[in-house]
């Protein structure tokens, strides 16, 4: 009853999002016997998964583990055939589809790096900036000074801040990627969902990217999957392994690789 | 609606260029005696106001191909269900002036043995509500079309091969002469506007300057959108439509407005230029003239506005010089322009004076 309350006073106007999310047991996500079946294949299977506020997670797994599976469940793209994904206790995130989500405080990164390429860095991160995003709005939107610093800020975390007039098109692979992260940080997120954010990285670039995730720990949640092993080990405190669409082990990244079970998956023993 | 101009600098010396038309051509036409070797004759006047009715469709299929991605080929319906809405309020003005001479009822449904107005011919004798529906019914017909479409997110070819359908579709209707509508032969002998004859050299211009008026409003109208936010937001969704949709954006309503707004302008083009040609028929809403556009389009070069305007005028004048000499090998002649331009000239005629500001 009380949950059932709570859902209705977010669709009151005078109450924010942030006053509505219910995270008192100090967990954001609840991702709960999730099963998605793509014509016969179970991409997910019986999958439960939870993140912590502030928490730093990296997902690993094999290829076709359910990894980015996962993701779309998540942010709305893919409707789950069972199970439950919950925002905080109360918001039930498959009633909401991809906007909806992302307008809540959820952020993804995708695999691909995905920015608009005839934009400058500026508009791109002026796009993705947190407000109302319907139609009016846009359409009337001016920039305020306050917007204006945060752009700035954010462009400086990601260290792009000599390229606020580039087209983001001819940035390098690297920098598209840490442009993405910036838009993700311009939506305020309460959890940022980052797919493989090194793939095609150098490897100071790689040293950036994980500084940048571990700076974003503690004020935003970061879920990041990854392929890369050296580069896991040098962010991750926990770990989650996927195989075959549910949860094989979690926990330190030394207890995950000393676990016969990963061993037996990764090394095919 | 200055700040939309900034920058634009094709834009203001298209700009610069119609309003000097739209003074000097009437000039010309009115202020000269026929025998003057300046003069202006009607008939090209009237010929230069449809091609400005052509120029503001072009722009209106550049608003949502250059910007949006969407490629309709089925604009042309947009612009017929505009002027079939001036065309009934043409034909109501006709009165009893018609061939049978009846009051209430224009020749072809005497002809049909029809014994009263249908209901949707009711209102047409107002200018004002002929106007209305020149733009309501495009602008909802799009407003219901994409809100289908794009709610279920059909995207590239197979949303231009349904545009292709829709436009298809009306133009087997209209030749229904059950539709109301005149059918194969469509709606035609107007005799005047607004109490002004249709023959009169001072109604033809002032057509024309309105036709003029309509295209540097829908330019405007068009630069305030595409450099507004929303203007970046929907060259965003050409670029990377999932990427919009997962900061925030609700993609569908974007595009959905965009066209509605798109479909309105193609619409009021269509009520300028039922007018100056004296006919409306199906045959405006043949699949091959939806395409015609996208080749202006795409000659003059997508995503500038100004780019489209030009591949307008230019094309349809080289149709009629063309059609002058060689009337059967127009479309082959269309057709390989089309191939030129794609292969050698990919951003169109606006293309080569802007290659060098990018580089």
């Amino acid at each position: 009853m009380g949950a059932q309350v709570e859902r209705w006073q977010y669709l009151n106007p005078g109450k924010t999002l942030a006053e509505t999310l219910n995270i008192s047991h100090k967990t954001l996500l609840y991702v709960e016997g999730v099963s998605v079946t793509f014509d016969g294949f179970r991409a997910l299977n019986d999958l439960s998964f939870y993140v912590d506020v502030g928490e730093l997670r990296c997902v690993i797994g094999p290829n076709g583990a359910g990894k980015t599976t996962m993701m779309d469940v998540i942010t709305g793209k893919t409707r789950p055939d069972s199970g439950y994904v919950f925002f905080g206790q109360t918001i039930n995130l498959l009633e909401f589809d991809e906007p909806a989500i992302a307008q809540m405080g959820i952020g993804r990164k995708f695999q691909k790096p995905t920015v608009f390429e005839n934009h400058s860095v500026f508009e791109n991160l002026e796009l993705a900036m947190a407000g109302d995003k319907s139609l009016w709005p846009t359409f009337w939107a001016k920039l305020t000074g306050q917007q204006r610093d945060r752009i700035e800020e954010v462009v400086t975390l990601i260290g792009l801040q000599h390229h606020l007039k580039t087209q983001a098109g001819i940035l390098s692979h690297g920098q598209k990627q840490w442009l993405e992260i910036g838009m993700l940080l311009m939506q305020d997120p309460l959890l940022l969902l980052v797919d493989e954010p090194v793939a095609g990285m150098t490897p100071q670039e790689m040293e950036r990217t994980a500084e940048l995730l571990r700076s974003l720990a503690g004020r935003h949640s970061v879920v990041v999957v990854e392929h890369d092993m050296d580069f896991v080990r040098s962010i991750a405190k926990r770990v989650t392994v996927l195989h075959q669409g549910s949860v094989l082990a979690e926990g330190s990244m030394d207890e995950v690789q000393n676990n016969p079970r990963v061993i037996d998956v990764y090394l095919g023993g | 609606m200055l700040k939309a101009m900034r920058g634009d600098r094709g834009g203001q010396a298209l700009l610069v260029l119609l309003i000097i038309t739209l003074i000097v051509v009437p000039v010309l036409n009115l202020g000269l005696p026929t025998t003057h070797p300046w003069h202006v004759s009607t008939y090209a006047v009237t010929l230069l106001g449809k091609y400005l009715c052509y120029a503001l469709l072009a722009m209106a299929v550049d608003l949502i191909w250059g910007y949006l991605g969407l490629l309709s080929l089925g604009h042309g319906a947009f612009f017929a269900l505009g002027g079939y809405a001036m065309g009934l309020y043409l034909m109501r003005q006709i009165g009893d002036r018609g061939v049978y001479g009846n009051p209430v009822l224009p020749d072809f449904m005497v002809f049909l043995n029809w014994d009263r107005l249908p209901w949707f011919w009711q209102g047409f004798d107002w200018f004002a509500v002929a106007l209305f529906m020149a733009l309501f019914v495009p602008a909802m017909l799009a407003y219901g079309f994409g809100y289908l479409a794009f709610r279920s997110r059909v995207t590239g070819v197979y949303l231009s091969i349904i545009t292709q359908a829709l436009t298809y579709a009306l133009m087997l209707a209209f030749f229904r002469n059950e539709m109301g509508f005149g059918g194969n032969n469509g709606l035609t002998d107007f005799k005047d506007l607004l109490g002004f004859s249709l023959q009169s050299d001072v109604t033809r211009i002032g057509l024309f300057i309105a036709s003029g008026l309509a295209l540097i409003g829908g330019y405007l109208s068009c630069r305030i959108i595409v450099t507004s936010r929303l203007g970046r937001v929907t060259v965003a969704i050409r670029d990377a439509e999932s990427r919009v949709r997962f900061i925030g954006y609700r993609v569908e309503r974007v595009k959905t407005a965009i066209f509605t707004f798109s479909a309105l302008l193609a619409g009021l083009a269509g009520a300028l230029y039922v007018p100056q040609v004296g006919i409306i028929n199906p045959g405006e809403f043949s699949p091959i003239n939806s395409i015609e556009i996208v080749i202006w389009v795409a000659v003059g070069g997508r995503t500038t506005l100004y780019g489209a305007v030009i591949g307008a005028l230019l094309v349809n004048y080289g149709k009629s010089l063309f059609t002058a000499v060689f009337p059967d090998a127009w479309l082959f002649a269309l057709g390989g322009l089309f191939v030129l331009v794609t292969l050698l000239l990919p951003r169109g005629l606006a293309g080569l004076g802007r290659s060098r500001e990018i580089n």
